[in-house]
């Protein structure tokens, strides 16, 4: 097995990961181009661990695996919650500091308790 | 060239393929299911790699979970059926950034590794990966188990339907 092959594909799935991170303007669809860079590394890792052989990088693997997981879970409630706000994903609508959208986004995500009287 | 290296060709070939219709389509919902193709092909280098429990844990957990995940946001958020042109930035700017990334990084890796080869050794199986795991990384692991319910917990928090996001609903539904 010759490393070298394993390392070029990983390394043109990286390149192409950033090209769809920087292109796209739908946020699920820069999630996914996120999840490509990440497979990427989890070959290089892979790949290393099998020239040296020492389960390394494998274990290392799995861990990014648990990191992306969490990261797409947290990452999709958010594109949720920006749709709820604007009704659209597109992230070029996204002002880095609107805050005019949101009366008091603290007391919007926190339960205000009811009055019984 | 060696049966090993015959495999990784056409898988990465597949993969690469695949990614590029990801990041190139003009289709949602065909980009997820490309996703599924190029994360099934980069499950098959690893199972060529040797790693086999990694090659499984790719196929239930991204090909799985995650893709399923992606595609769920996808139909949340009211996405266009059929092709639609407003998903693509500037593509010049971009294709030299991904470009450099990634021809520096095969650059580098060509260089650094010539043409050596490596005999494989024997599949590893999920016993000595866990061995590996419970002996010299469980600190790592049990932070993970943290960070997983942390970011379970936040996604709830964030995603949960409150009267206050119901009025920034309204008042996204207006422009």
């Amino acid at each position: 097995m010759h490393p070298v092959i394993p390392y070029v594909i990983a390394a043109l799935l990286f390149g192409i990961g950033v090209y769809g991170v920087l292109v796209r303007r739908n946020a699920v669809l820069v999630l996914m181009a996120v999840e490509l860079m990440l497979n990427a590394v989890n070959l290089v890792l892979v790949t290393a661990d099998a020239t040296v052989r020492a389960y390394t990088g494998q274990t290392f693997a799995l861990f990014v695996i648990v990191l992306a997981a969490a990261e797409i879970g947290v990452g999709l409630a958010l594109v949720l919650q920006l749709f709820r706000l604007k009704g659209a994903i597109v992230l070029d609508d996204v002002a880095v500091d609107d805050v005019a959208a949101v009366d008091n986004p603290v007391d919007n995500l926190v339960d205000k308790p009811v009055d019984k009287s | 060239m060696t049966t090993t290296d015959i495999l990784l060709c056409a898988l990465g070939a597949v993969a690469i393929g695949a990614a590029l219709r990801v990041v190139t389509t003009r289709h949602l919902v065909r980009a997820g299911l490309w996703l599924v193709v190029a994360l099934a092909a980069m499950a098959g280098c690893y199972l060529v790699l040797t790693a086999e429990l990694v090659a499984w844990v790719q196929v239930l957990i991204y090909v799985g979970a995650v893709v399923v995940l992606l595609l769920f946001a996808t139909m949340l958020t009211r996405a266009p059926i059929g092709p639609s042109d407003e998903l693509d930035r500037a593509r010049i700017p971009a294709a030299l950034v991904g470009l450099g990334a990634g021809g520096g990084l095969a650059a580098v890796l060509i260089f650094g590794y010539r043409w050596t080869k490596v005999e494989l050794s024997a599949p590893g199986t999920a016993a000595e990966l866990g061995q590996e795991i419970f002996s010299g990384w469980v600190l790592p692991f049990e932070v993970l188990s943290v960070l997983l319910l942390a970011a379970l917990v936040g996604a709830i928090v964030v995603s949960r339907s409150t009267r206050g996001s119901g009025h920034g609903l309204r008042e996204g539904a207006k422009h």
